[in-house]
């Protein structure tokens, strides 16, 4: 049998005392139930608060279970909380950039599109919201890919078909292009989908960094793009703004410097 | 928001709400350039009452203003009009001399004259003014509130009869502070918020001297009114010099930044309660079918545009009693993900008259339901039962619309908080068989406030100019086949009955 880590086993015990109702425990408390000495204990606990894990009440200096505990067993963000967090910052960016902007989740083996704002330009649109999208050939898949690991390995266990002459099939060159769009913090897609169509995408990230998401605009390639397949700068920055104001939403990177 | 929006000049929008006081910056495309906002308490004396304390308001709408100027690094000088839109119906007493309002403004939401309202209506009933106001006899206008006040309150009714104090509700209040207060304030209010009082007369757009007899109000305190898209006056400190140029009760400026400005164009804002507005022309429409006649806008000296009105008591506040109440859901946006996990309602139907059912019915009677209980029935299809009721009521208002005014509805623009729920909207396309729009920018109220002002002193030209403005940003059409509807349809009328009755007359 391995052997056990002594420190966790004892961070384990720790929250075996406060759990259970509203339990509130003093330090010297914690130590004598524990049979550590005191200075242990606390060293212990500071860990666990600066986790989550524990929480010191203000007034009595009681230590309580933390909300991160009951965080981790509902972790999961609901698409329809992100739709609605992500609303007024969506507008902003179809307004800005003129193209119509979609919100996209993993789901499956593909990126689901939760949240669809049209072009506004007063044509007849219809709302996508519901349709799939595949994960390795989009702008929003392949963020999703670059940065949440259960969707690199979904797109990576499945055939990754060619939808035109520009999409990349080749895992080497799909790993490379994955590569590129964490260093670039974006992704785009011009022509790897859909003949005539361009996109930019970028992450959105929750309050523990994790991707949960990717924000970005699809329109027609002379209008996203300029001379020689190059994105314009503006439409890049716009829908990097976007990601990064959601991704402030949901309270991530509170320490994150401010926008380019 | 993102820095791409074009420079100056701008149009400053103050939205007076009921909790809490915004300013936002405009630039000519309409687009949001800066938003601040401050929340004031809401005072709750006894069960029933809600007060505001006005010098507090007063003392946020100049905080969020000097706040959304900076935040757009902006100075007065790019502001070329400033424009008001409020929490309608909240009503203020204040002194002429010193400035000071003289109680807490009594909340359109306090109940404290209902019983006067009973009073009011003598033999009548609750219709005695409508004709005249379009409105019925009810503790949310300001008529009677005012009278509360001068029958409570020690000394006051002797001091608006030698002309001491003013009236006014929240459009007067600031911009009788706003354009130099003690020192040569304007003393107006706009059709649309006169509209709400109960004193004025819908056709001729003046005081009522007949109705402020009834009422008990001395016509001295009241402000003169105005058009919604004017220059009232140019305001002091802060902004000084910029045009004071427009006023609008929440829902009429919601109506006016969604640009309904043909007979037939309806606006639906879901937030906590829902409210329709749907334009009416320059005909003042009665209802038969329990709708508030009202003033939609008037612009400058053209002619008064009307609006009828109806209003769902319980939406927004129906998936917070899910989440608060019964704990079924954590989050208001879970309601959506629940009810996504079930195909249809499983029989059930949700009536939510917990304080009585509303337009078209008024039945204080009446008391929530939930009908066609089975074992089947899961918390899914309940939080499905939700949304529908929501899209149900939405139904009948806009059938007791087309009733009254025999214009059939072409489509409904919505905003407020509730448009983020993407199977709600679907359904009330569905269910009302009629496209549901929302627009690019959802914040219509403060927009509606912007636009008046720009109006009135030529920033756009026209209200066509306004319409340019307007873009769609995602439309629901209805898929739902007629015969699913109409059986639907029935089962919620059938649910709708079983409430009626259930609190027994008290003698």
């Amino acid at each position: 049998m391995a052997r056990s880590i002594q420190s966790l086993e004892r961070a384990a015990a720790v929250l075996r005392l406060l759990a259970g109702g509203e339990r509130r425990l003093g330090l010297s408390d914690m130590a004598s139930a524990l049979g550590l000495a005191k200075g242990t204990t606390h060293g212990l606990i500071r860990t666990l608060q600066q986790e989550g894990f524990v929480e010191q009440d203000g007034n009595t200096g009681k230590y309580t279970l933390g909300a991160e505990l009951l965080r981790l067993g509902n972790s999961y963000l609901d698409v329809h909380e992100l739709r609605a967090r992500a609303l007024v910052w969506t507008d902003d960016l179809a307004r800005s950039s003129g193209e119509s902007v979609y919100l996209g989740v993993l789901h499956q083996q593909g990126v689901l599109i939760v949240h669809h704002v049209f072009r506004p330009d007063d044509s007849r649109q219809v709302l996508e919201v519901g349709a799939m999208q595949p994960l390795h050939s989009t702008a929003l898949g392949k963020v999703l890919c670059a940065y949440d690991p259960v969707a690199h390995s979904e797109a990576f266990d499945e055939a990754r078909g060619a939808f035109t002459d520009r999409t990349v099939t080749g895992a080497e060159q799909f790993e490379s292009v994955l590569e590129a769009t964490r260093a670039r913090g974006w992704a785009s897609d011009v022509e790897e989908t859909w003949e005539g169509l361009a996109s930019v995408a970028a992450p959105v990230h929750d309050r523990r960094r994790m991707p949960v998401g990717a924000v970005g605009i699809t329109g027609a390639v002379e209008r996203v793009c300029e001379e020689a397949d190059t994105l314009r700068p503006r439409v890049v920055a716009a829908v990097r703004d976007c990601a990064r104001a959601v991704s402030r939403d949901l309270g991530s990177g509170l320490s994150a410097p401010a926008r380019a | 928001m993102s820095d791409t929006h074009s420079t100056g000049p701008f149009i400053a929008a103050i939205d007076q709400g009921t909790t809490s006081s915004r300013c936002i910056v405009f630039d000519q495309d309409g687009r949001i350039v800066s938003v601040d906002q401050k929340e004031h308490e809401q005072i709750l004396p006894k069960p029933g009452w809600v007060e505001h304390d006005a010098a507090e308001i007063w003392t946020n709408v100049q905080l969020v203003v000097s706040g959304a100027l900076d935040k757009a690094g902006i100075t007065r000088s790019d502001v070329r009009a400033l424009g008001i839109t409020n929490q309608r119906e909240t009503t203020l007493l204040w002194d002429k001399a010193t400035g000071q309002p003289v109680h807490n403004a009594l909340v359109w939401q306090d109940t404290r004259t209902d019983a006067l309202c009973r009073e009011l209506g003598r033999n009548v009933g609750q219709d005695r003014f409508r004709r005249e106001t379009g409105l019925p006899l009810a503790s949310y206008f300001a008529g009677p509130k005012i009278r509360w006040l001068l029958d409570n309150v020690d000394g006051l009714r002797e001091r608006a009869e030698r002309g001491e104090l003013l009236f006014g509700t929240m459009d007067s209040w600031v911009i009788w502070n706003l354009t130099g207060g003690v020192d040569g304030g304007v003393h107006v209010t706009d059709v649309t918020n006169a509209s709400r009082t109960m004193l004025m007369n819908l056709q001729t757009m003046e005081w009522d001297p007949k109705i402020c007899a009834s009422m008990g109000v001395p016509m001295e305190v009241l402000p003169e009114i105005r058009s919604s898209a004017e220059v009232y006056g140019e305001a002091r400190g802060e902004l000084a010099g910029v045009p004071v140029a427009s006023a609008l009760g929440d829902q009429q400026a919601a109506l006016f930044g969604q640009t309904c400005y043909s007979p037939g164009e309806a606006k639906s804002t879901y937030g906590t309660g829902t409210f329709l507005l749907m334009n009416t022309g320059e005909e003042a429409v009665n209802s038969y079918n329990g709708l508030l006649t009202t003033v939609g806008y008037r612009i400058g000296n053209q002619k008064p545009v009307y609006a009828l009105e109806g209003s769902i008591a319980v939406t927004g506040s129906l998936v917070q009693w899910m989440r608060d109440q019964m704990g079924l859901i954590n989050s208001a946006a879970e309601i959506e993900t629940l009810a996504s996990s079930v195909e249809d309602n499983g029989g059930a139907y949700f009536v939510p008259a917990f304080s009585g059912l509303f337009a078209p019915y008024w039945r204080s009677d009446a008391r929530g339901v939930i009908a066609g209980l089975t074992r089947y029935v899961t918390k899914a299809h309940l939080a499905r039962a939700v949304l529908e009721a929501t899209a149900w009521q939405t139904r009948e208002i806009v059938d007791a619309m087309q009733k009254d005014s025999r214009v059939e509805l072409s489509s409904v623009r919505v905003d407020g908080g509730m448009t983020s729920n993407n199977l709600l909207m679907q359904t009330i396309s569905d269910f009302l068989d009629a496209p549901v729009v929302r627009p690019l920018v959802a914040e219509t109220t403060c927009l509606g406030a912007a636009y008046a002002a720009g109006l009135a002193v030529g920033f756009w030209p026209d209200t066509d100019a306004l319409r340019a403005n307007w873009k769609r940003a995602a439309e629901w059409t209805p898929r739902l086949d007629v015969e699913t509807r109409e059986r639907e349809y029935n089962n919620w009328l059938k649910a709708v009955q079983r409430t009626m009755g259930w609190i027994e007359e008290e003698n």
